[in-house]
């Protein structure tokens, strides 16, 4: 590689590293806010933490019901998302290997489904969570967010795939559908299975409106409608307020941080980008 | 005979399996979809019945100002957010992907961290990052507009405001779907083109841009569905106002319903914010198809 372009390399690795570090600033500028005490946050333009004090945090833990909407979002998230995969898998399962009567057409609902936004259908969501009397209960949160046709659609493309003669090699030996599903198309699949959870944690973990419309207490809030309550009498104490949206946004880091491979891929594999 | 008996059986398996899905889609979707449109024909308050009026309410959204309003506005938005984003992923998608290795992960891990984020803790970042007193983004607008401007009260500058938030927000999901289309580029073209003598731009133009054009299309169609559902944001940091200005449609369909008590009118105008959405959903459908077709 010739010097010049060597230096041209170093000199866009440079500007993409300063492009990538305005963009995360917001997110370290904050962090580093919860970090201060509340009399050191206004009026200090520091860009350093010149402070390391976990007041805010302990604050934001012991003062607010932090705790309850995270025993709420981790709760609902995590039913959501087996449930989510239970349901798609056994679906994209008899879609993609079984025919049946109205395959076809079932195939074609879901394909509509993934098209149509289920936030123009909140009102009579919630007039129908309403008349079954859910209103402020998990299962008010977590039913109408079960509606996840994007997890069927990549499910049954990976099961399409799956070779025909591992499937007749347990139909030899008398195994049904279910031992099929269970002991061969999962196994092969478990990247995929892994990659369809983690996504839909996060955004069950994240989703604001339905959970914002449907629970008025605030001992059944998730985490991202319950800190839009944190607010001092005494105007908003900024250092908390920041700390509470850390520990808020602390679960999908981590979870991103750990999988980023697979949130990666979920997100190109449910777009249709890549296989 | 037997056979038949076997295709029952499989019918019966297979019914059994799709059950779970069936149900709780025609309860939680189908069911208030219906609901949507019957109710869209009636004067109901949010719970209860009413009568039914025919096509009232949509000859109603006609005259209403608001209603107007919201649709322009959500125009707009569409406008601030759609182009700029794609915009700004690809050459962010251009840049990470010329990185090798670690380099290559971190920076795509500094762009895409923002998209995990809930909308509240984005909004409360930046509504700290810009408050009027204390924001430390304000002396970048004083450089601009003279003095501090209070962004989420002011109508000239909260849209625009929260398409930048939006933007910033979102944009890592479309930088991922651009890398993707990247790496699917075979790398033999490039090769070619540099024995051919292409200058770097001619690489682009001739190799790169015609290759990403469908996962362009992807990305274009994809945000115009997310922006027109334009909410969250906007409910958070400005409230549809100051004087409407940020006034969009679906927070029209949440103040009639949970608000004002009109169900049958937000349902009207729910369906249309659906029908919107539909239509630009098949177009975007037909795009793909022809793109996986070619």
């Amino acid at each position: 590689m010739s010097a010049a372009r060597r230096l041209e390399n170093l000199v866009l690795t440079i500007f993409t590293f300063s492009a990538a570090l305005v963009w995360i600033f917001p997110l370290y500028w904050s962090f580093v806010t919860s970090l201060r005490s509340e009399e050191n946050v206004v009026g200090n333009a520091s860009l350093l933490p010149d402070e390391f004090r976990l007041s805010a945090y302990v604050d934001a833990i012991f003062n607010t019901r932090l705790m309850v909407w995270y025993f709420n979002s981790v709760g609902t998230a995590v039913i959501v998302t087996v449930t989510v995969l239970v349901i798609s898998m056994l679906c994209a399962y008899a879609l993609s290997q079984i025919r049946f009567p109205g395959r076809r057409l079932l195939y074609g609902v879901v394909l509509a489904s993934f098209m149509v936004p289920t936030q123009a259908l909140l009102v009579n969501q919630f007039i129908l969570m309403n008349n079954l009397n859910l209103i402020n209960t998990w299962a008010g949160i977590i039913l109408p967010q079960l509606i996840t046709p994007i997890v069927i659609i990549v499910y049954k493309q990976f099961f399409d795939s799956v070779p025909k003669e591992m499937r007749e090699a347990v139909v030899l030996d008398g195994g049904g559908e279910f031992t099929i599903l269970f002991r061969i198309y999962l196994p092969l699949n478990w990247g995929i299975t892994t990659a369809m959870a983690i996504v839909t944690f996060i955004t069950v973990w994240n989703a604001f409106l339905w959970p914002f419309l449907v629970v008025t207490s605030e001992d059944m809030m998730t985490i991202p409608v319950g800190i839009t309550q944190v607010n001092d009498a005494f105007g908003v104490a900024y250092a908390r307020l920041m700390a509470v949206a850390m520990l808020a946004a602390l679960p999908v880091i981590l979870a991103y941080v750990l999988f980023q491979r697979r949130v990666t891929e979920a997100i190109m594999i449910s777009s249709g980008v890549k296989g | 005979m037997a056979m038949i008996e076997n295709r029952k059986k499989k019918s019966l398996i297979a019914l059994t399996m799709v059950a779970p899905f069936i149900v709780v889609f025609s309860t939680f979707f189908l069911y208030p979809m219906i609901e949507m449109i019957r109710m869209s024909f009636t004067d109901a308050p949010l719970v209860g019945e009413g009568n039914w009026v025919g096509v009232d309410n949509y000859i109603r959204l006609i005259g209403d100002r608001l209603f107007v309003t919201s649709l322009k506005n959500n125009g707009y938005f569409v406008l601030l957010t759609v182009v700029p984003t794609t915009v700004i992923a690809l050459l962010i998608a251009l840049a990470v992907s010329r990185l090798k290795g670690v380099a290559q992960t971190l920076a795509l891990s500094l762009f895409f961290l923002p998209y995990v984020l809930p909308v509240s803790v984005v909004t409360e970042i930046w509504a700290w990052m810009l408050d009027l007193q204390f924001g430390i983004l304000q002396p970048l607008i004083a450089l601009v507009s003279g003095k501090p401007v209070a962004v989420f009260k002011n109508p000239y500058w909260v849209m625009p405001m929260v398409a930048l938030v939006t933007i910033w927000w979102t944009n890592g999901f479309n930088v991922l779907l651009f890398i993707a289309g990247l790496r699917n580029i075979p790398q033999e073209l490039y090769e070619a083109a540099a024995l051919d003598g292409a200058t770097r731009f001619q690489r682009f133009r001739r190799v790169t841009w015609p290759l990403l054009w469908p996962v362009t299309a992807l990305v274009l169609t994809l945000q115009l569905i997310l922006q027109l559902k334009i909410f969250d944001q906007i409910y958070l940091l400005s409230g549809g106002g100051p004087f409407n200005s940020s006034y969009v449609l679906l927070l029209k369909v949440y103040r009639e319903a949970f608000q004002m008590n009109h169900g049958g009118y937000a349902s009207a105008v729910a369906t249309v914010l659906f029908m919107l959405i539909a239509v630009v959903s098949v177009l975007q459908y037909q795009l793909l198809r022809i793109r996986r077709g070619a």
